[in-house]
């Protein structure tokens, strides 16, 4: 298992101005065992902290901290996304000079939930996400008129591994 | 994947449930007996609705929800890859195996403009990580690896998690 915090302790260059985080050894194992399998029982960090070697109020304390840092969301249950309804991931090649524009008009759409700009001809990738297949086809038709530029229209045929956490050291 | 029957679908305490932990549970120490008390009911048949869940797959998961990014994985890159159709669900499912691919995909073709129908979000510290571990994609592909791209992002533009309710 490498360090994170070894890999980190590298002083910041220009380059790499980036916040440094700095995890110990209990915070580490925390991360590691519990992004999945978190107890349902009556007083599930007293349960973690058995299995830790350690005390719920030490346990609870390193959760405070690691939510107030920002460094978990959260702790609890991830939800499977909607499955009703209809989504597709849309890609578009935009101008450099245009992105803004055309970025904030897709934006401004409420079945636009996510909006990525990315290094690629194909620099603009959303997911759009609405309760019914006509009105996915009528964004998409109404976001290529008011842009002027065509849409890749990416739907997902199979999804294989979604989001179950993977190891932080690996 | 097959449909299911209406008992997978959520009941009004699974909704409940859901709309009071999907922002994340209330760090003390009986969580579940907290919700309860919001929804009028015991600890013990919100961890039964929440196994429940758990089992056919409302809930992926119950743990910890790592920021990523603070953590320094800030090598998020979406890796796009060509192989044969008749190829390709048995290839997504080894690359989602991988511990470093967060999600993999079967998307369609749109030829001629975009010829790739595989996506596998590989995450890595930086740049370099991630270009890494996309080796590792393209040595188990050999030589079924018809072309990739990795597109990595330069800027989050729009981004709307929580749902309210299911």
């Amino acid at each position: 298992m490498s360090s994170i915090a070894s890999k980190r302790s590298r002083p910041a260059t220009a380059s790499q101005p980036l916040r440094t985080v700095r995890l110990n050894e209990l915070e580490r194992r925390l991360l590691d065992a519990f992004q999945r399998g978190f107890p349902l029982s009556p007083t599930p960090f007293q349960e973690i902290a058995d299995r830790l070697g350690t005390s719920e109020e030490v346990v609870l304390g390193v959760l405070k901290r690691l939510q107030r840092s920002g460094i978990i969301s959260r702790i609890g249950p991830v939800f499977k996304p909607k499955r009703i309804g209809s989504s597709t991931l849309a890609a578009m090649s935009i101008p450099p000079e245009e992105l803004d524009r055309v970025a904030a008009v897709v934006s401004s759409y409420v079945e636009v939930n996510h909006n990525y700009e990315r290094e690629n001809d194909y620099n603009l990738w959303f997911v759009i996400t609405s309760p019914s297949k006509e009105r996915l086809q009528q964004v998409l038709r109404e976001l290529e008129s008011r842009t002027g530029y065509p849409i890749l229209d990416l739907p997902l045929v199979k999804q294989h591994h979604i989001d179950l956490g993977f190891p932080l050291w690996c | 994947m097959k449909s299911r029957a209406n008992n997978n679908r959520p009941n009004a305490l699974d909704r409940g449930i859901i709309r009071c932990t999907q922002a994340g549970l209330p760090l003390v120490p009986q969580p579940y007996q907290y919700i309860a008390d919001q929804l009028g009911t015991t600890a013990e048949q919100v961890m039964q609705r929440m196994r429940q869940m758990l089992e056919c797959g409302i809930i992926r998961r119950i743990g910890a929800v790592p920021n990523h990014y603070t953590l320094g994985f800030r090598g998020n890159g979406m890796s796009v890859w060509d192989v044969d159709d008749s190829l390709v669900a048995e290839y997504g499912r080894r690359i989602g195996e991988l511990e470093f691919v967060s999600h993999s995909y079967q998307r369609p073709r749109f030829l001629p403009e975009w010829r790739y129908n595989l996506f596998a979000m590989v995450h890595g510290r930086d740049r370099a990580e991630v270009m890494q571990k996309v080796e590792l994609i393209a040595a188990l592909l050999g030589k079924d690896n018809r072309a990739h791209e990795v597109l990595f992002s330069t800027r989050i533009l729009k981004k709307t998690g929580l749902r309210i309710d299911q």
